[in-house]
């Protein structure tokens, strides 16, 4: 951010802009803008201002992804056949020569070794999709922590829970295509969830696979879903979530000059075309190295499905793995016999209730907090982290949840890798399960509190330099470097929450008001969130703390010989009460007096 | 003499006598360690010499006639196959009590010495044999080896024979670079938690099969790159979040970083 740049903002750099080109404006731009009226959006387009951080192009990575799994995706499909017909292998793979497979499944082998560059194209699909899903999990960790999704962004947080979700499931399907055995074993699992739905469970599979597992339907199917289904819905949702971006406007981090009705950055044209322009190309460039240089679904190795084998070490690809762990994890007991029918809620409950289950809790969140705080104001500056505290902690539990989910699912493959056994470890992970989210909240909550009180420290004392000065009466300080005012904004333009005030729960005759209820759990949750809140420092704490005005001097006056140290005196007996045997003598806090070591001393 | 007293001082010179030193150590031990003492000589190859053996290193656990004791299997009728794979792998005699033995490169039995366990453990009643070497050359039918692999092994030795974990720390050992006569005396022995394969379910071919199947997996040839221990959708996972992540954000914060 540079501090020498004249703040102008978006409706600055408009001004100076030409007038709409005219009937008569020449060549073809100007053919085009009368007859389609591009020119004035695609302007005020172009001149949006963006802020610029790091963190704000994971969201970045996904949408680049999602373009390179567009253009893979109808490389791909030049060459797929999505047909489950019975066909016997005879091309150049020769471990696979003479066995029958579907055609799904050969066409796919056909890609991998006798497509020219389509083995490659392949491996940047797979690897742009675990890339695409990876990104889109940390963009989220990022709006979360940040607040980025408080008013009025609430919608665009629930779109892009959604699209999450959809690329999962847009992920699984295009890992079930292929018709190798971990995708056969993949699906043959999912019948069985679809099966463990109760009542109607064995009717949704049937209707799903069109007859009995495996069938000839569901490869078709599940080439509709995964070529223009899901991608259309993906496309339409993400094109909504872009639109709502520049709508309100790019959040931004906190720091001098940023308010809640600015946004402080470079306009999209030129910086971000070339920088984001130039992301697009990092992005398939490395998305490309890892597919030139690591394998990723050898189907050649898997083989063609057939539902008698399955091979250990079957997992999904990672998003999903979560899913598995809990199924891994959940106890059997849970299965019951009613009636004579059997309700696998030992099944069901993991496999189908969870992943709704997470994403609805992630989706509802924003309204969650907002009835929590009360807070109806829009919000365009981010929180830091640490700021939130309850926040923060709830979000790291239930990024631990999660990860324990997900690390269950590779149990099998910890235990051969570290020579322990399988049984253990899910034991384990199921204790670890209940015990690590509350403890990870409550120590992120502290980590968090403590950042805020080191904040306080800093922002009132200024930075220990470690320099001791004795002054000539003998006393010892150790000067402290007051920070400099846009570090100092960071520290303190925040502020905490505080715990709603319980109103009364009866009324006036002593009656039981209507809605009390409702109101006492809300100040229960809401002493949850902030009943030990740090309060950031106040002008009046600040000044207090540079004693008694001389602050100003300290920071925005050039620093006058004989008040050499005026401001930068902590942490000695200056600031004992008055009472204490080691308090400062009297005339150091005279009014206007300041503070008088001799120079040649202190040195 | 001189050149070389010049160069006493030289910053390479502790270097070198060091190395020096570490040779003429590691040489000295190399032919004066004393040598592990094996109760027999290795020329006997019968069944006698391989008794020998027998009680001066099995018996301890198996028992002086070989007839086991309470979680020690009894070796009659486990045949010559067992005896070779299970000494000829370093899995016996064991290292330690655990749930499994594991396969171990130092082998502590000479061929001969082998042969004459083999011997002696083949007497004691009928087994599999040692088998021929037309069978475990791995020159058969390598598609119908990858069918009959899949359908019978790959559950536990997963689809390219990494390995896999079976219950309570047990575990199907990684078939990567394993002799073919290892392969199918396992195959008829049923080592460990491993079922055995008899003639009737897979015939002395198929066995060639799936070790010519395995054979060609030795080969690495890798068409998609690094295989990441073809391990599966776990290995890939980890690369993604560790490199692929790592190396974009990397990116993203060098552009964030650089200037307008």
């Amino acid at each position: 951010m540079s501090t020498t740049a004249t703040p102008k903002g978006a409706a600055g750099l408009r001004a100076k802009d030409a007038k709409p080109v005219s009937a008569k404006g020449g060549g073809l731009a100007g053919w085009v803008d009368d007859r389609t009226g591009a020119a004035k959006p695609l302007s005020y387009l172009l001149k949006k201002v963006f802020p610029d951080h790091w963190s704000f192009m994971l969201g970045e990575i996904a949408m680049f992804s999602l373009v390179i799994l567009l253009l893979t995706g109808t490389f791909l499909t030049f060459w797929f056949v999505p047909s489950a017909g019975e066909v016997i292998y005879n091309g150049s793979y020769v471990p696979l020569k003479g066995i029958a497979m579907s055609e799904a499944f050969r066409s796919t082998v056909d890609i991998s070794f006798d497509v020219r560059g389509g083995l490659i194209m392949r491996q940047i699909h797979h690897w742009a999709a675990l890339m695409f899903t990876v990104s889109i999990t940390v963009h989220m960790f990022r709006v979360f922590f940040t607040g980025a999704f408080r008013k009025p962004r609430e919608i665009n947080w629930v779109i892009g829970t959604v699209l999450s979700l959809l690329a999962i499931n847009e992920g699984f399907t295009g890992y079930s295509l292929p018709d190798d055995l971990l995708s056969g074993t993949g699906l043959r699992a999912a019948e069985g969830f679809m099966q463990s739905v109760p009542v109607v469970g064995s009717y949704l599979a049937y209707a799903i696979f069109g007859g009995a597992f495996p069938g000839e339907a569901i490869i078709p199917r599940l080439y509709t879903t995964h070529v223009l289904l899901l991608p259309a819905i993906i496309v339409g949702l993400f094109t909504a979530h872009i639109v709502l971006v520049a709508v309100h406007k790019h959040t931004q981090y906190p720091g001098p000059g940023k308010t809640n009705d600015n946004v402080v950055g470079y306009p999209m044209m030129p910086v971000y075309m070339a920088k984001a322009g130039g992301f697009f190309f990092i992005v398939f460039g490395i998305t490309t190295l890892m597919a030139a240089l690591v394998t990723i679904n050898p189907i050649w190795l898997y083989g063609p499905y057939d539902p008698s084998p399955v091979t250990a070490g079957s997992q999904p690809d990672w998003y999903m793995g979560f899913a598995d762990g809990a199924l891994r994890m959940f106890p059997g007991f849970f299965e019951f016999t009613v009636f004579g029918f059997t309700l696998s809620l030992n099944v069901f409950i993991p496999s189908l209730v969870v992943m709704p289950l997470l994403y609805g809790i992630a989706g509802a969140y924003p309204f969650i907090e907002s009835w929590v705080t009360g807070d109806k104001r829009e919000h365009h500056l981010l929180d830091r982290p640490r700021n939130a505290p309850a926040r923060t902690g709830l979000g790291v539990m239930a990024i631990s949840f999660y990860l324990i989910l997900f690390f269950a699912a590779g149990d099998d493959l910890m235990a051969i890798k570290l020579g322990l056994s399988v049984n253990d470890i899910l034991r384990a992970f199921q204790i670890l399960l209940i015990v690590v989210p509350p403890l990870a909240y409550w120590v992120t909550k502290r980590i968090c509190l403590s950042l805020q009180r080191r904040d306080r420290d800093l922002a009132l004392h200024g930075r220990e330099t470690g320099r001791l000065v004795r002054t000539a009466e003998g006393k010892f300080f150790e000067v402290h470097q007051p920070l400099p005012e846009h570090e100092l904004w960071a520290l303190v333009q925040h502020e905490s929450g505080k715990p709603l005030q319980l109103t009364a729960t009866v009324d006036a005759n002593g009656v039981r008001r209507p809605g009390a209820f409702k109101e006492r759990l809300r100040g229960k949750v809401s002493s949850f969130y902030f009943a030990d809140s740090v309060d950031p420092v106040t002008p009046a704490e600040l000044a207090a703390a540079h004693h008694d005005g001389a602050a100003h001097e300290a920071i925005e006056a050039p620093q006058e010989d004989a008040g050499q140290w005026v401001g930068q005196l902590h942490g000695g007996a200056d600031e004992r009460p008055e009472t204490d045997a080691y308090a400062p003598h009297e005339h150091q806090h005279d009014h206007d007096h300041e503070v008088d070591p001799d120079p040649t001393t202190a040195r | 003499m001189n050149a070389l007293a010049s160069r006493r001082r030289h910053p390479a010179a502790i270097l070198l006598l060091l190395f020096l030193g570490l040779v003429a150590t590691g040489g000295l031990y190399s032919f004066l360690a004393p040598k592990p003492a094996h109760a027999a000589t290795a020329t006997a190859d019968d069944v006698n010499a391989g008794k020998m053996l027998f009680l001066a290193n099995c018996a301890t656990c198996h028992g002086l006639n070989a007839e086991g004791s309470s979680g020690v299997p009894s070796l009659a009728g486990v045949g010559a196959a067992a005896v070779d794979f299970q000494v000829g792998t370093g899995r016996m005699p064991l290292a330690g009590p655990g749930v499994q033995a594991a396969a171990s490169k130092k082998i502590k039995f000479t061929d001969a010495q082998i042969a004459s366990l083999a011997a002696y453990v083949a007497s004691l009643g009928p087994g599999p044999a040692i088998p021929d070497d037309q069978y475990t050359k791995g020159d058969g039918n390598i598609a119908h080896g990858n069918e009959l692999f899949k359908v019978n092994c790959a559950m536990c030795h997963n689809f390219a024979g990494s390995g896999g974990a079976l219950t309570r720390g047990k575990y199907a050992p990684s078939l990567r670079n394993v002799t073919g006569t290892h392969i199918y005396e396992a195959l008829v022995s049923g080592p460990q938690s491993m079922p055995v394969f008899n003639d009737a379910n897979l015939s002395p071919t198929d066995k060639n099969d799936i070790i010519s199947y395995l054979h060609e997996l030795d080969k690495n040839k890798n068409p998609g790159g690094m295989s990441l221990g073809n391990l599966g959708p776990v290995s890939e996972g980890m690369f993604i979040w560790i490199f692929g992540l790592g190396l974009m954000i990397g990116a993203a914060v060098w552009l964030g970083a650089k200037a307008a």
